[in-house]
């Protein structure tokens, strides 16, 4: 047990948030024109790697029993080829040479492609406010969204009982969950790449403030019309995908790039929150509704209501972010790539 | 590391992770159409 706690949980998990975050920083600094497609497409390769584990180690266990022995050699096997592909990443993934721009046709992108902000240590960007506000930003957007993708089957069979069969019930329950899984994943690019042209506040904005409306749509119109129901669930869900893979883009507008990496880990925090927060609110509260007799739809009200809050609150915050000032000390660290506080502030719209 | 060589690389790789990654996203799309068989 000891060994599955510390390899699978303790060194699994740091080696999970390291290559989760390396390849995003490193991205940003290959398309310093384009940070938010990059950020979007590394992130949505890492919600990729769950469609590809979960089926595949299914399968070993299938091939090498669910036993003991078996699933000992599930996680053998699994070592081994994870450690082959990450090998491979260190031959290929390079950081940028400092002075490096990319050789792309400039009309085909955004006309004022936004600055990064001024170069600020780990340290000190968890000093100004702009990491908290981001932090709440984050934290509640995610909330908002693990709040449908957490209890997604019941959901569905919650506001849509009727079928030919139980079966059948089933079987549309779990192609719910597989539509807002691919609206989780595309959202990461789409939006993403979005806000390179739009700005990370505008982005937030529409995340927020929209999601928001929608919770309010799917609290107000229940189960009367079965397409509005999908399509406010595909597009709060790729609002969720699309919450943290904009969030590195915008560090970077906030914080530069020297140590982008860093502060992202520590902003990741905000998402472990959240993976708690929304599963509590949702199922505390169905449980509730459940144990007092309450069927359908109904279920969920109070749930989808602290869910508008939550989106609200976080919208205040994402109206209250500026572009900090670069300290003088700072200024010496900076790069010749780094933007002024000037043309930054101009950069985080 | 030679252009050609790296070049190699990135496609062997990309296959290599692209392929499951779009059975997967086959997977996916394939449970889909019984949300409307009902």
């Amino acid at each position: 047990m000891w060994l599955i706690i510390l390899g699978y949980g303790v060194i699994g998990g740091i080696g999970l948030g390291i290559g989760y975050i390396s390849p995003v920083s490193t991205l940003m600094k290959w398309f310093p024109d384009r940070p938010g497609m990059a950020t979007g497409f590394a992130i949505m390769g890492f919600g990729g790697g769950a469609l590809i584990a979960s089926p595949w180690s299914s399968q070993l266990m299938k091939w090498f029993g669910a036993d003991r022995h078996g699933l000992a050699t599930t996680f053998l096997v699994m070592g081994v080829v994870y450690a082959v592909f990450m090998t491979m990443g260190i031959v290929l993934v390079r950081l940028p040479a400092p002075q490096w721009e990319p050789p792309v046709v400039r009309s085909a992108g955004p006309k004022t492609p936004h600055a990064a902000g001024p170069d600020r240590t780990a340290n000190e960007a968890i000093k100004t406010p702009q990491f908290w506000l981001l932090w709440v930003v984050l934290c509640f957007n995610v909330t908002a969204g693990i709040g449908i993708l957490e209890r997604a089957a019941p959901i569905y069979r919650d506001y849509f009982p009727r079928a030919a069969s139980p079966t059948a019930l089933t079987a549309a329950a779990a192609g719910f969950v597989a539509m807002l899984s691919l609206a989780n994943s595309w959202g990461r690019i789409i939006w993403s790449s979005a806000s390179d042209a739009a700005g990370r506040k505008n982005m937030y904005r529409v995340y927020l403030g929209l999601g928001a409306l929608l919770y309010l749509v799917l609290i107000v119109a229940q189960n009367a019309s079965k397409p509005l129901f999908l399509a406010v669930c595909i597009v709060l869900l790729s609002f969720y995908g699309a919450g943290f893979a904009t969030v590195p883009a915008y560090l970077r507008d906030l914080f530069g790039y020297l140590e982008v990496g860093a502060i992202h880990g520590r902003l990741l925090t905000a998402w472990s929150t959240a993976g708690v927060l929304g599963p509590v609110i949702v199922n505390a509260i169905a449980d509730n509704r459940i144990a007092a007799g309450i069927v359908g739809p109904d279920r969920y009200r109070w749930s989808f209501a602290i869910m508008v809050a939550l989106l609200l609150i976080a919208l205040v915050c994402n109206e209250l972010i500026r572009t900090p000032r670069p300290p003088n000390s700072v200024a010496t660290v900076s790069d010749t790539r780094t933007a002024t506080a000037a043309t930054s502030r101009e950069g985080v719209r | 590391m030679s252009d050609r060589r790296g070049t190699f690389l990135a496609i062997v790789s990309s296959l290599w992770v692209g392929v499951p990654f779009l059975y997967g996203v086959y997977q996916l799309l394939v449970k889909v159409p019984a949300l409307f068989g009902n």
